[in-house]
């Protein structure tokens, strides 16, 4: 197999995805509107007071960033799999881990990139600073693509299941936990001047050893679930 | 022994609440799942005696 | 001597064999528990720093060890099951989730049990008791995915896969933990067990070890055992069927 005709079909996988998440913008914006509503009402829920937003605020964000890329989940193979188009997937003659990786970033593209773009805006109600600002920026640059890597594992796992909603979230919030240590410690570090490279390179280890397994696992899943 | 009388010993010392607690739920778990998996059992061999004589019915029919 | 193991892995062979395991995994099980605890409350002296509160370490981290232990041996069953396509390694799985399960509920319970009398806190954001928090939320994952999903080869598979995830993940889980407890001085509690342990406190320790361990094991296969005539439904490895054979010519 060629290179080249891999990345073919891995850029043709996405292009697809975008082209149709295109059409039916609603639904991404959907987890948009989520992460800012649940952002929103955390200062409600707590009170004002600017210390404790600034105490809880990276937590608060990271939070809220994973359930927005939960509630997304369901959209990576669903469709696909209901059309048919998951088991024409399968023959063909590239491995599936590989499309698996186009699905996956098509996934992040639509519901984790405008999340990312959109915490600096959020990162204000918590009155973050300049620098942390950065952080949080970084640290979901990094940290929301292994949530779609390892995400996808636990979409494909319930692909037709019952009641699959919950639980694609108590299979996938267990494994989510590193994450959300790693990506809410880089702000609060950052935040109590101890600088946030340390986090942020445990996050970049993450994503590149979730990029190297949970494709596997997920092409294994989606064979299971297509038999 | 360094225990100078039964009262002493269930005291352990004014731990007494946390080490029973603990001994007894421990003990408590280990007891239900044996007998959960006594009932499983019983039934499974019930249903398996209905299946064979069933099968043995069917046959001699 | 080579031993041919797919013999034993032939649910007629294996069915049976388990049968007769049972009793002596059990009797072993209950005997070495009887003269653990007798040397744990008898015999072991009183900790000089924690009282008699320390007692709890022997429940306590014999079910700490068997949840982690479990969890590791049902995800090699697991991926046996995926490698060789073996039903049976399947069914091993599903056997011991449960079991693996209450060891970790137990693990919990009992280190709060301990945890509020020595540090005055029912709980605390410690990488051991974080992972073993998400090892159950991990076991209960398992455990779900299997009864959610009607086909069983499909449960097993991917619950098998859910279980290897697993594996990856506990060990990151511990060590960003404790990464993360580093950074927030003064909220962690030094868990280190600095004071020597005497003897008679290990030696009873490692009896309940395994003592639970055998009780695991025979729960296990008796669970095993259910599942495999649950799931086939022709009754063809019951060790004794004459019993059967003399209700059916009593009829």
């Amino acid at each position: 197999m060629s290179g080249s005709s891999m990345w073919e079909a891995v850029s043709g996988i996405i292009r697809r995805d975008l082209l149709l998440a295109m059409r039916r913008r609603s639904d991404a914006a959907m987890s948009v509107f989520f992460l800012v509503i649940v952002a929103s009402l955390f200062p409600l829920g707590v009170g004002p007071e600017p210390a404790v937003l600034r105490t809880i605020g990276p937590g608060v964000l990271w939070v809220a960033a994973l359930l927005a890329c939960l509630l997304s989940l369901s959209r990576v193979f669903t469709a696909d799999y209901l059309d048919g188009v998951l088991e024409q997937m399968v023959l063909i003659p590239q491995p599936l881990a590989v499309l698996v990786v186009g699905k996956v970033l098509a996934h992040w593209l639509i519901s984790g990139l405008p999340v990312v773009l959109l915490s600096p805006l959020l990162g204000l109600q918590f009155g973050l600073s300049g620098e942390s600002l950065g952080v949080l920026v970084m640290s979901l640059l990094l940290g929301t693509p292994t949530l779609s890597m390892i995400g996808a594992i636990g979409a494909a796992l319930v692909l037709g299941v019952r009641g699959s909603g919950l639980l694609v979230a108590l299979l996938v919030l267990p494994l989510y936990v590193p994450i959300l240590i790693f990506g809410a410690g880089a702000v609060t570090s950052s935040m109590a001047g101890i600088g946030g490279e340390a986090n942020l390179s445990l996050l970049g280890a993450c994503l590149v050893l979730s990029l190297f397994l949970a494709p596997w696992a997920t092409a294994a899943a989606l064979r299971i679930a297509l038999e | 022994m360094q225990w100078g009388s039964a009262s002493e010993f269930f005291a352990m010392g004014g731990y007494g609440l946390y080490v029973w607690t603990s001994f007894v739920a421990t003990a408590l778990c280990m007891v239900w799942e044996v007998l959960s998996l006594w009932r499983r059992r019983v039934a499974v061999r019930a249903e398996q005696r209905a299946a064979l004589l069933g099968g043995i019915d069917e046959t001699t029919a | 001597m080579s031993v041919n193991w797919s013999k034993y892995s032939a649910p007629q062979t294996f069915y049976p064999l388990a049968g007769r395991l049972i009793p002596w995994f059990a009797c072993v099980a209950v005997v070495l528990m009887g003269i653990g605890l007798y040397m744990g409350f008898f015999i072991a002296p009183t900790d000089f720093q924690q009282g008699e509160a320390y007692r709890i370490i022997f429940v306590h981290v014999p079910a700490a060890w068997m949840s982690m232990f479990l969890y590791v041996v049902m995800a090699v069953w697991a991926g046996v099951g995926m490698g060789l396509n073996a039903r049976l390694s399947f069914m091993m799985a599903q056997a011991i989730a449960p079991t693996g399960a209450m060891f970790t509920f137990l693990a919990l319970l009992t280190g709060a049990m301990w945890g509020k009398p020595t540090w005055g806190a029912w709980w605390v954001w410690d990488a051991r008791l974080t992972s073993e928090l998400i090892l159950l939320f991990q076991y209960a994952g398992v455990m779900l995915l299997r009864t959610s999903i009607d086909d069983v080869r499909r449960a097993d598979r991917a619950s098998a896969v859910f279980a290897l995830v697993g594996v990856v993940n506990v060990p990151i889980i511990y060590f960003s933990v404790q990464w993360w407890n580093t950074l927030h001085q003064g909220a962690s509690v030094s868990m280190a067990t600095g004071s020597k342990m005497a003897s008679t406190m290990l030696m009873a320790m490692l009896l309940m070890t395994v003592a639970f361990w055998l009780y695991s094991i025979a729960v296990i296969l008796a669970r095993v055992r259910c599942v495999m005539v649950e799931r086939e439904s022709s009754p063809v490895w019951d060790e004794k069927p004459t019993a059967v054979q003399e209700t059916v010519e009593a009829r």
